[in-house]
């Protein structure tokens, strides 16, 4: 069974804001919900500035999963990790949680009044039977059922954006990294930790690990 | 732009998820059964099943059988030319899929692209819906009916009192190749030149300076080429805002090792991307183009040979850059740092070939003429031109600006480039569309003004006001059609509002008429009509790309609302004013142009039709006539067989008609030559020598003659196509040439009949084209290019300052053109300005540069994007880009509003100043501010929403940055300045 990732190359991202209209568009999300946007470090700084595209990364060990009161998120075969509105009370848990910032919460207003939460399913939809007029009213549109991806990484104007099965992606990003020569530090460990820490080397050129 | 991004907003419109009423969703397999029988796992390629189902997008849904088609129809929003699979059910655009196999976009979309699809919704819709009038200072709904009647009475009034070329008729970019080509002719059926579209202020300079130096004015190869490419130079270019998806082959090719050079005022999204980031000063281009030159000509790395054979007058160039743009003066005038310069020709000169790329940033100046010729210069220096990876990518702006350009509405041309000053043109097209051309003559108010290119857009504004002993045309303009077009993409916004004051009649044409409706309402109380109109989406017809590529859209769904197409309404209007049957060219007989049923069941002309009786019957000159609609749907329908690099089709049989694709160039690039039997397979590279002309080859144009001075101006010896009979440079092929050579009788009877005493640009046969193409020529000749251009006023190119410096001791060293009296029916100033502007002190009350540029949610004057929710929801403010520097020293910080005024004046002689929000950043340099263009709806600090027709005002309203904008023209095209001018900055 694949086990989707997304992954975004920020030697290609152009901050277009394709993959968040991409999901607007196909989600058919509010205004003020963005289950996807473009992040920009240093803009305007020369030589510093890169973009990346953030949404929830369908963590393998999600911190939103574990601190919910209410059990309401799951995860498919697929490795996506889906939620139940259903079950949500909107307390707001996953989004201290959430090193990405994916949650969202549709209403606004004092005493905690957040409504569900409502983030990147990965074009999943929910609970509810697979393309049922429920599921896409609560979660969207179900691609992964139709046999797409999702629209974000479908249609990333420089193919930044990789969404679907991990081991292809990984391929696909391989590929570039060597072909560049560099890439890897740029995003990644060295990035986050500073360069010279355990773990900073890029892992670009390892071996293809298959699993 | 982080700044302008919020979560939330007062503004937000009802939530889309909400309004989502679906249809039955037809339960089929679930998503793992799926996936197993589909036997595809969820790869990154996984291919789209193209499933259609369930969620019908809105409940205006007719009550349908829950039919599902898809049809494939082509962005928008700028000139790459992404496809798109739209979902229709039902009537309704209920879905957008991705086009994996386009070779152009391979399925990518920017944030424009993959929104197209609100276009077709209707619920909380920000389009106009009906027609609509001003009354007593409201707008107010009328019929169609109403609106056709009250609008021809009136233009016939004026045009019995004024004559014929009191109307300007602005034209788009937006229209479909068949639209504009008709409106080209609507124009000229109502007997005037004054009509014009948004390439005039988007690459006249362009079109101009490339066609006068080697033949065509276009982008010499396509996006996908750069993927060949050693080194692309972006010279006035932010391709990742403003052509996003080019930055696919821009960034697979720098990931080959292809140098990137960003050359900008601002650090760019596209800089960003760049190996190596150069900062000029808005304006200087032909200073630091001719400083790359100086080191090119001092190391000698020139390509000799290649410049000896295919180029004249380098050397007068040479000479001239050596002595005069030494480093230190192009470090005077560019502000760029001498090894910056070495470095650039270094990297350009040891990767072969490369690009020269560029957009707005080179074409919107006073001298931009000369810097496309510089660039130009540039690329034949190293030998770059007419070879696959090298050239001249010129990226148009609007999807179709390369289409409406050489076939749409220009004051100077009829379809095809003929120019109206040649009575040989008229001759020609009145053949073509079956007019008779004593009647044409007859609707012009004379010969001599037939004779005579019209006004330009970018000057309507003083068609009106400018005192009319001084106009050369009888009358002033008293009437104006905004035929898609934004007001708020023109300088002196300001100005224009004084003009808008003194029209008789304004029209507006367009599915967002707001900018132009608010700017009229806010300074009248009548004399204006709205009317809707079908987006490219409504209707069928094809489209230019920027690598001259044509596709066929899809028709996805019925106009909406009361909006009729544009051809439908030019047809229309056509019947009220009384030359309907010469619209469709209905004489003798004969009728060019079916009739067929659109909206309502009404009759409108035939798209394909007018591709195929029109323009391909008609434009000879830059082979717009192999692209017939058959050929152009089999390529939309079998993409897939086109390869990316190369853009060629290796094989591959159109299911549908049996059409063998084998050989063609996706799109049938432009030139085409010959009719679509011989099926040239278009030319994906201009010229470029190395191919047959029937693999697309081609040289550079005998558009000048034979010789200068006694300097042989064809190509040298062994330098022609590949596989040509003749092996050296030869001129334009005419019937008298082909008897010479022995060819005529290459000629069938038929073609003969047609093709004697005629050119290759006017044998309606294609016979002279074929019969030259078939020994291997090019049909308008093999010849040099030219590096000087002896008939502009300045044979090389200058450096000259802009009207409105920061640099008055250098507009003493450079200064500007002196004024012209009459140009494009106008007096135009130059020198009297710029001498003003320093007698004024101008650069000391205003010493910051204003700049202006794209964004890349917004298109143009950005109505209809501002109206989609979904790319509002992420620019919701506009802003100046200000750097920290000079945002300190006037103690304004990030976020808040400032005032930026500009020397532009008010009508009550104050200055025009702005209100938006600061960005601080180090985007910009010290010396320089940028505001995007793509604004409209506040008017110097004041909201217009309450001029707006109710429910057409955009969600995001904002300063436009040309309400501010100064005077200032290109001396060949009167292409207008909006690039560089001068501003200050003040906390608001």
């Amino acid at each position: 069974m694949a086990r989707m990732k997304f992954l975004c190359d920020a030697e290609r991202c152009i901050e277009c804001n394709g993959c968040v209209t991409a999901c607007k568009n196909e989600n058919e999300v509010p205004w003020g919900v963005n289950r996807r946007r473009v992040v920009t470090i240093n803009d305007g700084v020369v030589g510093a500035e890169k973009s990346i595209s953030v949404a929830c990364m369908h963590c393998s060990d999600a911190p939103c999963m574990a601190v919910c009161p209410v059990d309401c998120f799951y995860r498919t075969p697929d490795g996506v990790v889906l939620h139940d509105k259903d079950l949500c009370i909107g307390c707001g848990y996953c989004f201290y949680a959430c090193p990405f910032g994916a949650p969202q919460f549709p209403q606004a207003g004092a005493f905690g009044l957040r409504g569900k939460m409502d983030k990147c399913t990965f074009c999943a939809g929910g609970p509810e039977t697979d393309r049922s007029e429920a599921e896409f009213k609560k979660y969207g549109r179900n691609r992964l059922a139709e046999g797409k991806l999702p629209a974000c990484a479908e249609m990333c104007s420089t193919k930044a954006l990789l969404g679907g099965d991990g081991d292809v992606i990984a391929d696909i990003y391989r590929e570039r990294v060597l072909r560049r020569g560099k890439g890897s530090e740029v995003w990644g460990w060295g990035t986050a930790y500073g360069p010279g820490r355990p773990g900073a080397q890029p892992p670009a050129a390892a071996p293809a690990r298959k699993s | 732009m982080l700044l302008t991004r919020k979560a939330t907003s007062h503004a937000a419109p009802q939530a889309r998820l909400a309004r989502a009423v679906s249809g039955t969703a037809p339960k089929t397999m679930d998503r793992r059964t799926f996936l197993k029988r589909s036997g595809i796992g969820v790869g990154a390629g996984a291919v789209a099943s193209q499933l259609p189902f369930s969620m019908m997008g809105e409940a205006q849904a007719k009550e349908g059988d829950g039919k599902v088609e898809v049809k494939r129809t082509v962005c928008t929003h700028c000139s790459v030319g992404c496809a798109i699979d739209a979902v229709v059910q039902d009537g309704v655009w209920v879905r957008q899929e991705p086009v994996f196999d386009s070779p152009l976009n391979l399925g990518a979309h920017c944030a424009k692209g993959a929104s197209v699809r609100e276009h077709g919704m209707t619920h909380d819709s920000h389009r106009l819906k009906y027609p609509m009038k001003l009354e007593d200072g409201k707008w107010k709904r009328i019929s169609w009916d109403t609106a056709y009647d009250e609008i021809s009475s009136k233009m016939l009034e004026i045009r019995k009192q004024s004559g014929p070329d009191a109307l300007f008729l602005v034209g788009s970019s937006k229209h479909n190749n068949e639209q504009s080509e008709l409106l080209c002719k609507w124009a000229r059926l109502w007997g005037s030149n004054n009509t014009d579209h948004q390439a005039r202020i988007c690459h006249s300079t362009t079109v101009a300076g490339l066609g006068q130096t080697w033949g065509y004015g276009a982008m010499t190869n396509s996006y996908n080429d750069e993927q060949n490419s050693k080194s692309l130079m972006f010279l006035g270019s932010n391709a990742a805002e403003a052509h996003p998806v080019s930055m696919l082959h821009t960034l697979h090719a720098k990931e080959n090792g292809c140098k990137v050079i960003v050359v900008d005022p601002r650090y760019t999204r596209t800089a960003a991307k760049a190996d190596l980031y150069v900062r000029h000063r808005s304006g200087s281009d032909v200073a630091f183009i001719f400083g790359l030159l100086h080191h090119i000509f001092k190391n000698g790395w020139e390509d000799k040979k290649y410049i000896h054979d295919r180029v004249y007058g380098m050397d007068d160039v040479k000479k001239e850059v050596l002595a005069k743009w030494t480093p230190d003066k192009v470090t005077e005038v560019t502000g760029v740092p001498e090894e910056q310069v070495y470095q650039v020709a270094k990297i350009l000169s040891e990767n072969r070939p490369g690009f020269v790329i560029w957009a707005m940033g080179q074409t919107q100046h006073t001298n931009a003429n000369a810097i496309v010729r510089a660039s130009n210069i540039l690329m034949l220096s190293l030998g770059n031109v007419g070879r696959s990876g090298g050239g001249c990518n010129v990226y148009r702006g609007h999807d179709n600006v390369q289409g409406a350009t050489d076939v749409g509405p220009n004051p100077d041309t009829l379809p095809g480039y003929y120019p109206v000053a040649v009575p040989g043109s008229w001759v020609h097209w009145a053949k073509v569309w079956n007019v008779d051309l004593d009647w044409l003559k007859k609707r012009y108010a004379s010969e001599a003004l037939m004779a005579r290119p019209g006004m330009t857009v970018s000057r309507w504004i003083d068609g009106v006001t400018e005192r009319n002993e001084a106009i050369d045309q009888d009358s002033n303009l008293r009437m104006i059609f905004f035929w898609g077009h934004a007001p708020n993409s023109q300088t002196r916004g300001s100005e224009m509002i004084e003009a808008m004051k003194k029209l008789d009649l304004m029209v507006v044409v367009d599915p967002y008429p707001s900018a132009s409706a608010a700017m009229f309402a806010k300074v009248r109380k009548d004399g204006a009509y709205l009317l809707p109109v079908a987006t490219q989406f409504e209707t069928e017809g094809s489209v230019t790309a920027s690598n001259r590529s044509l596709q066929w859209r899809e028709r996805v769904i019925e106009p909406l609302f009361e909006s009729r197409t544009d051809h439908m309404i030019m047809y229309q209007l056509a019947q009220k004013l009384g030359f309907a049957d010469q619209f469709i060219g209905k004489k003798d007989g004969k009728q060019v142009l079916r009739l067929v049923k659109g909206k309502g069941g009404m009759e409108e002309p035939s798209m394909e039709d007018t591709l195929r009786n029109e323009i391909n019957a008609g434009c000879w000159t830059i082979g717009y006539t192999g692209q017939s609609p058959e050929r152009l749907q089999a390529h939309m329908r079998n993409m897939h067989v086109f390869d990316i690099k190369s853009t060629r089709a290796r094989g591959g049989k159109d299911a549908k008609t049996g059409y063998d694709l084998t050989g063609d160039y996706y799109g049938l690039p432009w030139p085409c030559y010959g009719t679509d039997k011989i099926k040239h397979p278009g030319t994906p590279l201009l010229y470029d020598t190395h191919k047959h002309p029937m693999d697309g080859g081609h040289a550079f144009r005998a558009l000048f003659g034979i010789e200068k001075d006694g300097v042989n101006l064809l190509a040298e010896d062994g330098v022609a196509c590949k596989g040509s009979d003749i092996t050296t440079g030869y001129p334009q092929f005419d019937h008298v040439l082909l008897k010479k050579l022995g060819w005529w009788d290459e000629l069938s009877d038929e073609e003969k009949k047609e093709a004697e005493g005629k050119t290759w640009a006017n044998d309606l046969s294609g016979g002279i084209q074929r019969v030259a193409m078939k020994h291997g020529c090019s049909p308008f000749g093999n010849a040099k290019a030219r590096a000087v251009v002896w008939n502009w006023p300045d044979p090389i190119p200058q450096h000259r300052e802009p009207l409105f410096s920061p640099r008055p001791d250098l507009v003493a060293k450079y200064p500007n053109h002196d004024d012209v009296k009459v140009f494009w029916r106008l007096p135009t100033l130059f020198k009297s300005i710029q001498d003003q502007a320093i007698k004024d002190g101008v650069a000391k009350s205003f010493p910051l540069i204003l700049t202006s540029g794209r964004l890349v949610e917004y298109e143009g004057g950005g109505e209809e994007t501002r109206s989609n929710p979904w790319l509002a929801e992420l620019q919701q403010d506009n802003f100046v880009e200000i750097s920290p520097k000079a945002a300190a020293d006037r103690g304004v910080k990030n976020g808040e509003y400032v005032w930026v005024s500009t020397p532009g004046k008010n009508g009550n002689g104050s200055n025009v100043r702005l209100k938006v929000k600061a960005l601080v950043t180090e985007r910009v340099g010290d010396d320089t501010c940028f505001i995007p263009f793509h604004f409209s709806g506040w008017w110097q600090g004041e909201d217009m929403l309450p001029y707006y027709p109710e429910g057409a005002a955009p969600i995001v309203r904002g300063e436009a940055v040309n309400t501010a904008t100064t005077y200032g023209y290109d001396r060949i095209t009167m292409m207008q300045e909006s690039k560089t001018t001068l501003c200050q900055v003040a906390k608001a």
